[in-house]
């Protein structure tokens, strides 16, 4: 067995080697360069818009249900916990497929980009619901109290004490979510959103480039990643003024 | 001024405040001693409505609250209104600079314009001699200069009362002076003020007078002069033997 494997990483290694002749070489740069339009195309009208209209809306979500989990209303709390546990108690894909391929057949029939954006955007409200309660809860509860004192309303001292000293505790943990939603995309593929993933499958299936193809796309996505962490750390930067180092 | 009558607080079994009345006249500056446990702290938290009373009514000025029955928010907002507080631990907002921490109230609940509430902020501010610290954000102040922030934030309520919660606790000693001084100044324009604190010195020099409470109840209640020097009861005998 030991011997087997041996053997086929020795016989691929050297199928590698014999690949890089000249011909083949400029035939790989060329598929290379002329996919580069339709994946960056994929990216910046579908995988790009994705994500920010779900991070929007899901964290719209997100703070509703942690709102809800920390209020004193029994019902909200139920509410906000049965929609997080069962949106982390179930796979993203089953929830996707579902949407678009299971609800058809009790009459609601919804396009591939709505869907995707739907399915996203519960998923990111429930997770990032718990980062935000979490970040509520970290505020000193002289906060409350001196918000209280001076008269502001829950919502004003919400709006004007506490969200402001959350966020920045939010900000690592968000931007997880955020980096992790963008590369969840790709599943947007499996209901036939046409993006930047399912291009490279699609661009993959007529000339066999799958290993040239694929890495090409991750590539991409590590390059918008990249600059994602980049604008994290400007972002824990701004907030960080007032806080002592 | 304040007139307080049969006040109970409980938390679950414990009961905190048992039967507490108080009246206190306008301008008048009383501190309130005792022991950790004491209450004294509770009943300061009851006069800003940041603890609601079990029992018991507060009246501050014209606006009264009876706890016995269920009060309507609109009575505790307005009764809240009349009194601000300054805590041991300042609370100031940490990402708002001093001034902003000074005209937040202003601005946000009393919906004063920003270019009057600015004004205000910084003669108030200048009062407790931190003109020069306008846009300092609390975390680049010291300990002293922020609770100075938090009075100037609670004198921009317009309060009918100031109250004060161990002001100086979470303080090196060497900056008290300058929080007491301001609050001597504060007491000598005539504020009503209620204060909480373990400074005798400051009790014997600015109050009218001083309450001892020990375990929910006023103990004794008289001059500085004669609580420090001739105390009548043998429980403030005990108490101010064991921090003298």
């Amino acid at each position: 067995m030991a011997h087997m494997i041996k053997f086929q990483i020795n016989g691929s290694a050297k199928m590698f080697w014999n690949n890089i002749d000249p011909e083949k070489m400029e035939r790989s740069l060329d598929i290379a360069q002329s996919s580069l339009q339709p994946l960056l195309e994929g990216a910046l009208v579908y995988t790009l818009p994705l994500s920010l209209i779900t991070f929007v809306v899901g964290l719209i979500l997100a703070v509703l249900t942690a709102l809800a989990r920390i209020s004193t209303v029994k019902p909200f709390q139920w509410i906000a916990r049965i929609y997080v546990s069962a949106i982390r108690g179930t796979p993203l894909l089953v929830q996707l497929f579902i949407l678009f391929y299971g609800l058809p057949s009790v009459g609601i029939v919804i396009d591939p980009f709505p869907a995707a954006v739907i399915g996203f955007s519960l998923n990111v409200g429930a997770y990032a619901s718990e980062v935000i309660r979490a970040a509520i809860l970290s505020i000193p509860k002289g906060q409350w109290e001196a918000a209280h004192m001076i008269g502001m309303s829950y919502t004003q001292t919400l709006r004007r004490v506490i969200l402001p000293q959350a966020t920045r505790v939010s900000i690592p943990p968000l931007s997880n979510t955020f980096i992790s939603l963008v590369k969840d995309t790709s599943l947007a593929s499996l209901i036939l959103v046409t993006e930047m993933f399912r291009r490279a499958q699609e661009i993959a299936a007529t000339n066999y480039e799958f290993l040239l193809l694929y890495t090409e796309v991750a590539i991409i996505y590590w390059i918008i990643c990249f600059f994602l962490s980049l604008i994290q750390g400007r972002l824990e930067h701004r907030f960080d003024r007032y806080v002592s180092r | 001024m304040i007139s307080i009558n049969g006040l109970h607080k409980q938390f679950g079994d414990l009961e905190v405040l048992k039967g507490i009345d108080l009246q206190v006249n306008k301008g008048q500056v009383i501190v309130v001693i005792g022991p950790s446990g004491s209450g004294k702290t509770t009943l300061l938290r009851c006069l800003n409505i940041l603890e609601v009373p079990t029992a018991g009514s507060i009246t501050i000025d014209e606006q009264t609250a009876d706890f016995s029955k269920t009060v309507n928010k609109r009575t505790v907002d307005l009764l809240r209104r009349e009194s601000a507080m300054v805590f041991q631990h300042y609370n100031l907002f940490p990402h708002m600079t001093a001034l902003q921490n000074v005209m937040e109230g202003p601005v946000i609940v009393k919906k004063m314009s920003k270019t009057d509430a600015r004004a205000k902020a910084e003669q108030l501010l200048n009062k407790v001699g931190l003109g020069d610290k306008l846009d300092f954000y609390p975390h680049q102040l010291s300990g002293g200069q922020q609770q100075r922030v938090g009075i100037a934030r609670a004198l921009a309520l317009e309060p009918k009362v100031m109250l004060f919660d161990e002001p100086t606790s979470a303080l090196d000693p060497e900056l008290v002076g300058e929080v007491l001084q301001v609050m001597k100044d504060l007491a000598s324009e005539g504020i009503t003020m209620v204060v909480v604190t373990h400074e005798m010195r400051f009790a014997n020099d600015v109050a009218n007078e001083v309450i001892f409470m020990d375990q929910g109840r006023i103990i004794e209640r008289s001059k500085p002069i004669d609580m420090f020097t001739r105390p009548q009861e043998e429980r403030t005998r005990q108490f101010l033997n064991l921090i003298q």
